[in-house]
C-alpha cells in the first residue's frame, strides 16, 4: 500500500473503532475491551520478546505488580490510579532491571530466561497468597458506584472501552516507532544473533535492560486497567502461568515483532474464548486455553510468521507493503 | 525447635526427593538427548496420574496394578507426541520447540479440566491407612513405597544408561548428535526411545503416586516447574545431578517449612533455583557422574 492510501486506512479503521459503542450491544463491548486490553498487554510484551527476542513468562508478574500498587495506593491512601499506574510502572521497571540485570548479566537467555522469569512468577504467587495486607489469597476488591475520571472508575463499558482504545494506541506508537527507530533495529539484530549484534557494537546488556524495562513499564499500566475493568485482582488469576502464556500467545499466534501482529492475535482468540466462557460458565474457567493451546501448536507448525505472516503470503500480498517488519529493515540495512 | 518435628519433615524431605527424582530425571534425559526442554512433562504426569485413577476404580484394583497399563501407555504417548509433534520441530529454534510443548501442556491440563472438572480425586489403596512408627517419626506406607519404587527405578535407568547398548547409543546422541549419526546410531530412533523413556518415567511415578497425592488437572503445574528447578540445579541434561537435586529441593522445602512464615517454604526451591542460575549455571554436581 501507498503511504497515503495506508494513512486513509488506519485513519477509517480508527473512526469505525470510535463509533463502534455506539450501535452495539454491553456483551460485544466488554468482548471489544477485553480485545483491546490483552492486545495492549501482549504488545507490551512483544517489546522484549518480539523484538529483543527475549522470551518472557513473567508478564503476568509485571501486570500484577501495576496492578496491586495503583490499588493498594488507591484503597489504603486513596492515591489516584492515575498516579499509582505510574507508581506501579516505575516498580515494574525495576523489578524487570532487577530480574534483568541478573540474568543478562550472566548471560541467561532463551529458555533459560524464560525459566528464570517463570521462577520469579511463582514466587511472587506463593508470596503475595501468604501476604494479608495485600489481601492474600482472597484478593483486593475495587468497588464502584459512580463515574470519577480521576479515579478511574466507570459505571458503563463504553467509557472503558475508549480508555483501552488509548493506552492500545499508544502502545502501537511506541511499537511502530520502535520499528523504525535505530533502538528498535538493535533490539531485532540481537534476537536474530546475539554474537553478530556484539560484534557489531551493540551493547547487549544495555539494549536488553532498556527493552525489558519499557516493556515493564508498559505492561503494568496494563495491570492497572485491568484492575479497574474487572474490579477484582488475584494472585491465583494474576500469578498463574496461564495468565503470563496468554499474554505471550496473543503476539506469537498474530506474528511476533510486528506493528499488528498482537492485535490480530487477540482480535483472532479473545472472542473465541469469551465465547467459551460464555456458553459454559465460570466453573470451566481455562476451557479456552484448550484452544489457545491448540492454535499456538498449529503456529509454531505451520505458520511460525503467525497470521499476518499467512495474510501477507498467501491472501493479500500487497497488504502491509507500506510498512518495515523490524525483519524487512534488518535486512535492508544489510543491502 | 523440637528436634522430632526436624528429622519428621528430614524424613518427610527424602520420601518426597525419591519422587521427584523420578519425575526430574525423565525430564533431563529428553533434555540431554534432544536439547529440548519438555513443557508438557508435568501434563504427561497428570495424565498418568487420571490413568491409574481411572484403572484402580474401573477394575477395583490396587492403584499399584495399573502400572501394567499406564508405564507401557505413557511410553507410547511420549513415542506418539514425539513422532508427531516433537519430530517435526528437532530443527527448529529452542524457543518454538519450547512453545511447541506449552501449546500442547495447554491442550492437555485444560481438555482434563473439561473432562473430569477442577474436582480434586483420590484414590484409595487398602495401604492407603498403615504407616510405621519410629518414636516420634512417622512414615506412612505409602509414601515407603513410592520412594523405594522411585529410588530403584532412577537407579536403574542411570544402571541401563551407563551399561547397556541402548544405553550407550543415547549417551552418545546425548554427547554429539552428528558424531553419533556417523558412528551409524540411528539418532532418530534414539530420540524417540529417550523420549518414550522420559513419559514412561511417568508412567510408573502415576501409579506409585496416587495413594499419596491428589489427582486434580492441574497438578502438573506443581511438579513441571519443581522438575525444572531440579533439572538446573542437577546441571541441564546431568542424570545424576537430577537425582541428588531432587533430593536437596524437597528437603529444603520440608525443613523450610518449618521455619517458614505461613506456607511461604514453596518459595525456597525456586530462590535456589535463581540463585544457581546466577552463579553457578552449570548445576550444583557439575564435574561428577554423567
Amino acid at each position: 500500500m501507498k503511504p497515503a492510501l495506508a494513512w486513509l486506512t488506519g485513519a477509517a479503521a480508527l473512526a469505525i473503532a470510535v463509533a463502534a459503542p455506539l450501535f452495539l450491544e454491553t456483551h460485544h463491548i466488554h468482548i471489544l475491551i477485553q480485545i483491546l486490553l490483552f492486545a495492549y498487554v501482549s504488545y507490551c510484551w512483544n517489546i522484549l520478546g518480539g523484538f529483543a527476542g527475549q522470551l518472557s513468562f513473567g508478564h503476568g508478574l509485571f501486570m500484577a505488580v501495576g496492578a496491586y500498587t495503583s490499588t493498594l495506593l488507591l484503597l489504603k491512601l486513596g492515591i489516584s490510579p492515575w498516579l499509582g499506574m505510574i507508581a506501579g510502572g516505575l516498580l515494574a521497571a525495576a523489578l524487570g532491571l532487577f530480574i534483568g540485570f541478573l540474568s543478562f548479566r550472566y548471560g541467561i537467555k532463551g529458555t533459560y530466561f524464560s525459566l528464570v522469569t517463570l521462577a520469579f512468577t511463582e514466587i511472587a504467587r506463593i508470596v503475595a497468597l501468604n501476604t494479608e495486607a495485600i489481601g492474600g489469597a482472597m484478593g483486593l476488591y475495587i468497588p464502584i458506584k459512580t463515574n470519577d475520571f480521576l479515579q478511574l472508575k466507570f459505571v458503563e463499558k463504553a467509557h472503558y472501552y475508549y480508555l483501552m482504545l488509548g493506552f492500545l494506541l499508544l502502545v502501537m506508537a511506541v511499537t511502530a516507532w520502535l520499528g523504525r527507530s535505530k533502538t528498535g533495529h538493535r533490539l531485532v539484530a540481537i534476537r536474530e544473533n546475539e554474537d553478530a549484534a556484539q560484534a557489531l557494537g551493540i551493547n547487549l546488556l544495555r539494549y536488553k535492560l532498556f527493552a525489558t524495562a519499557l516493556s515493564a513499564f508498559l505492561t503494568a499500566m496494563g495491570g492497572t486497567l485491568y484492575a479497574h475493568y474487572v474490579t477484582f485482582i488475584d494472585p491465583n488469576t494474576l500469578l498463574n502461568m496461564s495468565m503470563a502464556l496468554e499474554i505471550t500467545i496473543y503476539a506469537i499466534v498474530g506474528g511476533v515483532g510486528t506493528l499488528f501482529g498482537p492485535l490480530l492475535g487477540a482480535a483472532f482468540l479473545v472472542p473465541i474464548a469469551e465465547t467459551i466462557r460464555a456458553s459454559l460458565g465460570k466453573s470451566y474457567a481455562g476451557i479456552h486455553l484448550v484452544v489457545y493451546g491448540a492454535v499456538l501448536m498449529a503456529v509454531i507448525l505451520f505458520a511460525r510468521d503467525g497470521l499476518i505472516g499467512l495474510i501477507k503470503s498467501r491472501r493479500f500480498p500487497g497488504f502491509g507493503a507500506g510498512r518495515r517488519t523490524p525483519d524487512e529493515a534488518v535486512e535492508e540495512r544489510a543491502k | 525447635m523440637n528436634s522430632d518435628l526436624i528429622l519428621q519433615a528430614l524424613v518427610t524431605g527424602v520420601l518426597l526427593g525419591g519422587v521427584y527424582s523420578l519425575i526430574s530425571v525423565g525430564l533431563t534425559l529428553t533434555f540431554g538427548v534432544m536439547r529440548i526442554i519438555n513443557f508438557a512433562h508435568g501434563e504427561f504426569l497428570m495424565v498418568a496420574m487420571y490413568a491409574t485413577f481411572f484403572f484402580s476404580q474401573y477394575f477395583a484394583t490396587e492403584p499399584y496394578v495399573a502400572v501394567v497399563i499406564v508405564l507401557p501407555g505413557l511410553f507410547l504417548f511420549g513415542a506418539i507426541v514425539f513422532q508427531v509433534f516433537v519430530r517435526p520441530i528437532l530443527g527448529a529454534e529452542p524457543l518454538n520447540q519450547m512453545l511447541l510443548l506449552v501449546g500442547l501442556s495447554l491442550i492437555l491440563q485444560n481438555g482434563a479440566l473439561a473432562l473430569f472438572s477442577a474436582d480434586t480425586r483420590t484414590v484409595k489403596s487398602a495401604l492407603s491407612m498403615s504407616k510405621f512408627e519410629f518414636g516420634e517419626v512417622v512414615v506412612g506406607v505409602p509414601n515407603l513405597i513410592a520412594f523405594l519404587v522411585a529410588v530403584a527405578i532412577t537407579l536403574g535407568l542411570y544402571w541401563a544408561l551407563k551399561y547397556t547398548e541402548l544405553g550407550r547409543r543415547i549417551r552418545a546422541a546425548a554427547a554429539d548428535r552428528e558424531a553419533a549419526a556417523l558412528m551409524g546410531i540411528n539418532v532418530n530412533r534414539v530420540n524417540l526411545i529417550a523420549f518414550g523413556i522420559g513419559a514412561g518415567c511417568l508412567g510408573i511415578a502415576g501409579p506409585i503416586m496416587t495413594p499419596v497425592f491428589y489427582v486434580v488437572p492441574n497438578i502438573g503445574t506443581f511438579f513441571i516447574l519443581m522438575a525444572f528447578v531440579i533439572v538446573v540445579l542437577g546441571g541441564i541434561g546431568n542424570f545424576m545431578g537430577a537425582m541428588l537435586a531432587a533430593f536437596v529441593v524437597a528437603i529444603a522445602e520440608s525443613i523450610g517449612a518449618l521455619f517458614m512464615p505461613g506456607s511461604t517454604a514453596p518459595v525456597l526451591p525456586f530462590v535456589l533455583f535463581i540463585l544457581v542460575l546466577l552463579f553457578r549455571p552449570q548445576g550444583l554436581f557439575a564435574g561428577s557422574a554423567q
